[in-house]
């Protein structure tokens, strides 16, 4: 039965913490650790997590965690597993929890390597699209037209002029044993697939949307509906890939208004009709492909 | 203990055998390759247990060490060079962590212009990281260092991680006879790895911390003095070292020929055994000249050196390095070494070897000439051209 | 485990460790410094369907008598729990 609010495991893993009021990523960290349990072995590179976790003497994670470098995330973690593995410990988890530019960016390459060695770790990536810690630069995995500190909005360039980066079928295309994509806005979901991700051998990678009230331009009481409402407009995807096939968990019968998405939140404000048409399109043939592909 | 015939690369994998690392991260660089594709083998044949890691970056060769050590594994991993400066965030993150990791270093020059062969502007230029640094003579004490690495790392108030260099292709790829000991000895010397310092199920941990202006110098003064109190755990090694295997070792120096000495030379790593020939040479005739090899760069041997060369007329600091814009890394240290210790005589500075240039006999034996004239110079060999 | 709040701030010499490890959950702050706005639970209301504790980005909702509190030295005030409530039973109150 899956895992749900009723019966997930009481105990808070991470608290206390210094993360912005509403913070997205701190709510994936949180599920996750509760759904993994006790053994657990955290690693967290530089970034937000890492930044609000662990100030001495205010160390936030209840359970084993480290930080690693901000490009060693997934090879810390294979150091992890393979350390305990040699010494004969086998009932425990190494997970990651690493943001969009520690992930699809400087972190690609050690992440790419621990899948191709089929290392037993679960890699979370909370994506909060941009480099928040830093003070909201743009990633590759910042959309199309957000307003960033590094791709401001002006009368000639209307913020990032490139579309994310798909590090879910960069991932899946290594022939990993598991891979999802999440959102904050659908813990349960979240949750179901950090369970299933637990019971698998090999490398695990999910991919979760996660609001960050500050870099995003939103009230921070609005990161779970936003979350929600990125999926329900289409421009997000609940997925997994597992044994050589893409599933989809979550069709929506029609898409919500993507301009009223894009509106609510300040990095996009200064997009004109003309852009918004651009995302609509771009995401009108993700889909076609979706539809087409993903079972 | 058995008698075989191995370059410096495989003694030092041998060594490496015999401590029974848990974790092996290997990433493959010339000249240190042979390293890992030997220990690839120990694997293979079954000689040795430990989860062998084909890492994609040297970055990642030590971020993964670290991630061992973090769960209280003995890990290893062997670089050069290139290779070094790629992993080089992770140098002193694992110095601050405070984990005994062991890393095999092939002394090698750096790019630009690119070049394969040995210097040791490579390790030199990561003095600051926090490692301990020992330099290698020969292969046997290549062996010797992989065993007495992780002793003296592992040791609680040291905790700091060991660098053993060996001079690229000079020594990597060089073949002598060495001692391999067998593993009951090597098990009689070496200890189980034992730490606090380790994520552990019983006893959950938050490691690798930020730590604020408040507490950041309280952090960083006791790894200063991690790595001092190697000094003493490296001598407290090599005496139980040579009570079980019966070689040797003399701390961080090794002085030859320095006591009545009125000239010293100073160097360190392979170039020690040519000086050393022309010290005998020269002796000989009447000249009244030594060598202080030094075998650690970190923590340095100021007491030692100074010691050494107290009632020397004149020294000279041979090394194959230079710090652009000032002068030798070695000299600079062994200078500091001397006026700390009131020490008024002339040294100069000699950088040769760069990019594997051959340092002859001949230049050896001009440096003594050239150091008897009593003044402090700067020197570059092999730049007359060929 | 749960990390909970500890009397000794290990900031001096002899308390700082010699290495960067330390006991897992060791807090010596509070987050209700941060607050401008309460959560305040009518009980009455409440159903107990666990939304606020699941979508807490601080963890701060327990589960309590078939229903919830709320912890508030760790509270953030970011009012999603509110939010997240269907049946209404959740109203932010000013800090004075």
């Amino acid at each position: 039965m899956a895992v749900t609010a009723k019966t997930l495991n009481e105990t808070e893993f991470f608290y206390g913490h210094k993360a912005c009021a509403g913070c997205g990523g701190s709510l994936a960290v949180r599920i996750a650790l509760k759904v993994l349990g006790e053994n657990a072995i955290a690693v967290l590179p530089a970034g937000c997590m890492s930044a609000v976790g662990f100030n001495f003497p205010q160390l936030c994670f209840g359970n084993n965690a480290i930080i690693s470098t901000f490009a060693g995330t997934a090879s810390m973690l294979t150091g992890v597993q393979a350390g305990l593995k040699a010494q004969g410990i086998t009932d425990f988890q190494a997970v990651g929890f690493a943001g969009d530019g520690g992930t699809a960016d400087i972190g690609i390459q050690a992440l790419s390597g621990a899948i191709d060695r089929n290392d037993d770790i679960l890699y979370i990536c909370y994506d909060n699209e941009a480099y928040m810690n830093t003070g909201i630069q743009k990633s590759s995995l910042t959309p199309f037209g957000a307003k960033t500190t590094t791709t401001p909005a002006g009368k000639n360039i209307h913020g990032n002029i490139r579309p994310k980066k798909n590090m879910f079928e960069i991932v899946a295309a290594h022939g990993i044993p598991y891979a999802a994509t999440a959102s904050v806005g659908y813990l349960n979901d979240f949750m179901k697939k950090v369970e299933k991700a637990k019971s698998i051998k090999g490398t695990k990678y999910i991919h979760i949307l996660a609001p960050c009230p500050t870099g995003w331009g939103i009230k921070t009481d609005e990161t779970v509906e936003i979350a929600k409402e990125v999926v329900d407009c289409g421009l997000w995807y609940l997925a997994e890939y597992e044994n050589g096939n893409f599933t989809l968990n979550h069709k929506p019968n029609e898409f919500s208004d993507i301009e009223k998405y894009l509106k609510k939140q300040a990095r996009f404000k200064h997009l004109t009709d003309g852009d918004i048409e651009i995302i609509r399109k771009s995401r009108d043939e993700k889909w076609e492909y979706i539809n087409k592909n993903f079972k | 203990m058995a008698k075989q015939f191995l370059s410096g690369d495989e003694a030092f994998a041998y060594g490496i055998r015999l401590a029974r690392p848990h974790v092996i991260s290997a990433y493959p660089i010339t000249p240190q390759t042979i390293v890992v594709e030997k220990l690839s083998e120990f694997v293979e044949d079954g000689s040795l247990k430990s989860e062998f890691i084909h890492v994609e970056s040297e970055h990642s060769a030590l971020s993964c060490a670290i991630g061992a050590s973090s769960v209280g594994a003995r890990a290893f991993t062997a670089t050069s060079s290139q290779g070094l400066l790629y992993m080089a965030e992770c140098l002193p993150y694992a110095a601050g962590g405070r984990f005994p990791i062991v890393m095999m270093n092939a002394n090698r020059s750096t790019a630009l212009p690119w070049n394969i062969y040995g210097d040791q502007r490579d390790s030199l230029s990561q003095l600051d990281s926090g490692w301990i640094q020992a330099y290698a003579e020969n292969a046997q004490e290549a062996l010797d260092l992989a065993l007495l690495g992780y002793y003296i790392a592992e040791n609680k108030a040291v905790s700091t991680p060991f660098m053993a260099n060996l001079d690229g292709f000079v020594l990597t790829h060089t073949y002598e006879v060495v001692d391999v000991p067998s593993q009951e000895q090597a098990d009689e010397f070496l200890p189980l790895f034992e730490t606090e310092n380790k994520m552990s199920l019983e006893k959950p941990k938050n490691l690798a911390f930020s730590a604020g202006p408040d507490t950041n110098s309280i952090f960083k003064y006791k790894e200063h003095i991690g790595i001092l109190n190697a000094k003493s755990v490296i001598a407290e090694a090599e005496g139980k070292f040579e009570a079980i295997f019966g070689r040797k070792y003399t701390g961080l120096t090794e002085n030859y020929q320095t006591e009545d000495a009125d000239y010293i030379l100073i160097t360190l790593g392979s170039i020690s055994g040519l000086v050393r020939e022309i010290v005998d040479k020269l002796r000989k005739n009447g000249e009244k000249v030594g060598l202080l090899k030094i075998r650690y760069m970190r923590p340095f041997p100021n007491e030692e050196i100074a010691q050494a060369v107290k009632n020397a007329k004149a020294v000279a600091v041979l090394e194959k390095d230079i710090s652009f814009g000032n002068e030798g890394a070695v000299y600079t240290n062994v200078n500091s070494a001397l006026q700390k210790a009131e020490i008024n005589i002339p040294s100069s500075n000699y950088i040769g070897g760069l990019g594997g240039k051959n340092i002859s006999p001949q230049e050896i034996e001009d440096i003594f000439a050239e150091i008897k004239s009593g003044i402090s110079d700067i020197k570059f060999l092999g730049i007359g051209g060929v | 485990m749960k990390p909970f709040l500890r009397e000794k701030v290990p900031v001096n010499f002899e308390d700082v460790p010699d290495t960067t490890s330390f006991e897992a959950g060791y807090l010596v702050t509070k987050n209700a410094g941060w607050r401008n706005v309460r959560p305040v639970i009518d009980t009455a209301k409440c159903v107990g369907c666990l939304n606020c504790y699941l979508y807490c980005p601080d963890g701060v909702i327990f589960k309590k008598d078939g229903k919830v509190a709320i912890d508030y030295d760790f509270c953030k005030g970011c009012g999603i729990c509110k939010k997240i409530c269907k049946v209404q039973a959740i109203e932010l109150e000013a800090e004075k």
